[in-house]
């Protein structure tokens, strides 16, 4: 009995300390060098440091306003659904890093599921708000999940067979360190590629931020969101900015070690990830939904495919 | 002061909304997010939706087509927002101050916090304008 409760505390611990806290903070923090590194690409001064935790609490203090029609359970329960799916990836991920011991069979599948619902919710949201611009907003993001899924997968598939067949995350990062990190073979560079792109659309930054464009449907599904449910939002997405690159480290680059030295080294491809999305989103201009579907089912599928053939092949 | 206000101070989402001017002002407003100005120093964003919002900018000489719309986006703002008066046309209505078309200035129809002069009014002369506001509510509570 007492073993449970101290294993239900030290659960709790995780999701709680790990993976809603420290997540949020290095989620705000990234937010803060993205929107920083934007503004030192266009010449400008950006924003202080605090910026991003100062938008989220005004946010909070603001009124919540549900558009008249709407459906009121919907639309303010979907950002609290994407929430829930974020602070659990990152427990996921926390867990196998600091704990491998801990992780359960099976969790890349689960964190697989988990990374959707952020969007899921987003797409709820857009049709719970009884506007047309969300809705436009809402069913881009679908089709933009259906067309960045199928190529993401398939990468994940290149990590499964390089690391042995295994579907574990703490035997992928132990795998890594006994034999060096999947990005070193040529099957894992052309995975990166691909989850690199994938990020980009999961993150609907520019290329692929076609659902939120800003110019053409104003934010598209939160354009209907104040207050509360906005700063959620926000702060998904921003957690996100961290999970992610997280999550590719976990997979391609041997992961983050906590002990010593070793933490300055992960803190090292952490912080080179953010810089090579931000990178991405600052020098493209945005691309058409069909073109975006285009690109992820065309070329990015076939480098996949390439890479998990390869993978086989033991390259 | 409160915390709430304190941060909605440190950032202020800014929706931009004419009511029928000349475009001056607006191409104004639109200066002080190049990178000569950048307001986003201040953690000011412009907002593409008025749910976002939390500063209204006015210009023009609320006529009565766009008077409907402004009571309607008014209402629309997420509590508690401030609204800011650029230019003449919003301040006194301006040369169209004798139109049959503009009955009413934009003070006597929502409450104004600060009102910026100029024909149209140079982007340092915005920013003061809202430092100022900034100032003020800072000093009042």
């Amino acid at each position: 009995m007492t073993t449970m409760m101290i294993n239900a505390l030290n659960y709790s611990v995780y999701l709680l300390i790990f993976g809603f806290l420290l997540t949020a903070f290095i989620g705000l923090f990234a937010s803060w060098v993205d929107r920083k590194v934007t503004a030192r690409v266009q010449y400008r001064v950006g924003p202080p440091l605090l910026q991003p935790l100062i938008d989220i609490v005004k946010l909070l203090g603001k009124e919540t306003l549900v558009p008249a029609g709407a459906s009121k359970m919907t639309f303010l329960t979907a950002p609290v659904i994407g929430l829930a799916g974020a602070i659990l990836v990152a427990t996921i991920l926390w867990m196998n890093n600091i704990a491998p011991g801990k992780s359960f069979v099976g969790d890349l599948i689960v964190v697989l599921y988990l990374l959707t619902i952020p969007s899921l919710s987003i797409i709820m949201g857009g049709f719970a708000s009884r506007n047309p611009l969300a809705s436009i907003g809402a069913s881009r993001e679908m089709k933009l999940v259906l067309g960045y899924e199928l190529p993401f997968i398939l990468a994940m598939l290149v990590i499964v067979i390089k690391s042995g067949f295994t579907i574990r995350l703490a035997d992928i990062v132990l795998y890594q360190t006994h034999h060096g990190s999947i990005i070193s073979s040529w099957s894992g560079v052309l995975a990166f590629i691909v989850v690199i792109m994938c990020t980009q659309a999961k993150l609907a930054l520019v290329p692929f931020d076609i659902p939120e464009a800003e110019t053409e449907i104003v934010g598209g599904p939160l354009i209907e969101y104040s207050g509360t449910a906005l700063a959620i939002y926000k702060l998904t997405k921003n957690m996100l900015l961290f999970i992610l690159p997280f999550f590719i480290i976990t997979l391609f680059l041997g992961g983050i070690n906590l002990k010593g030295v070793d933490i300055l080294w992960g803190l090292l491809k952490y912080v080179g990830l953010v810089a090579l999305i931000t990178v991405i989103r600052n020098t493209n201009p945005r691309v058409r939904i069909d073109q975006a579907v285009n690109f992820f089912w065309g070329p990015m599928t076939t480098i996949s495919v390439i890479a998990v053939l390869l993978a086989l092949a033991g390259k | 002061m409160s915390i709430k206000l304190n941060a909605l101070l440190k950032s202020p989402w800014v929706f931009h909304l004419s009511t029928g001017s000349c475009n001056n002002c607006d191409i104004e407003i639109l200066d002080c997010l190049t990178p000569r100005f950048d307001i986003e120093r201040f953690g000011m964003l412009l907002a593409g939706s008025i749910r976002h919002a939390d500063v209204l900018l006015v210009t023009g000489s609320c006529n009565r087509q766009s008077v409907e719309r402004l009571k309607k986006l008014y209402e629309q703002v997420p509590k508690p927002c401030l609204v800011v008066a650029i230019g003449e046309c919003a301040l006194s209505r301006g040369m169209f101050i004798h139109s049959y078309n503009c009955p009413e200035p934009l003070d006597k129809i929502i409450p104004v916090d600060v009102y910026i002069p100029g024909c149209p009014p140079k982007p340092e002369a915005i920013i003061a304008g809202v430092v100022k506001l900034i100032g003020k509510i800072k000093n009042k509570k």
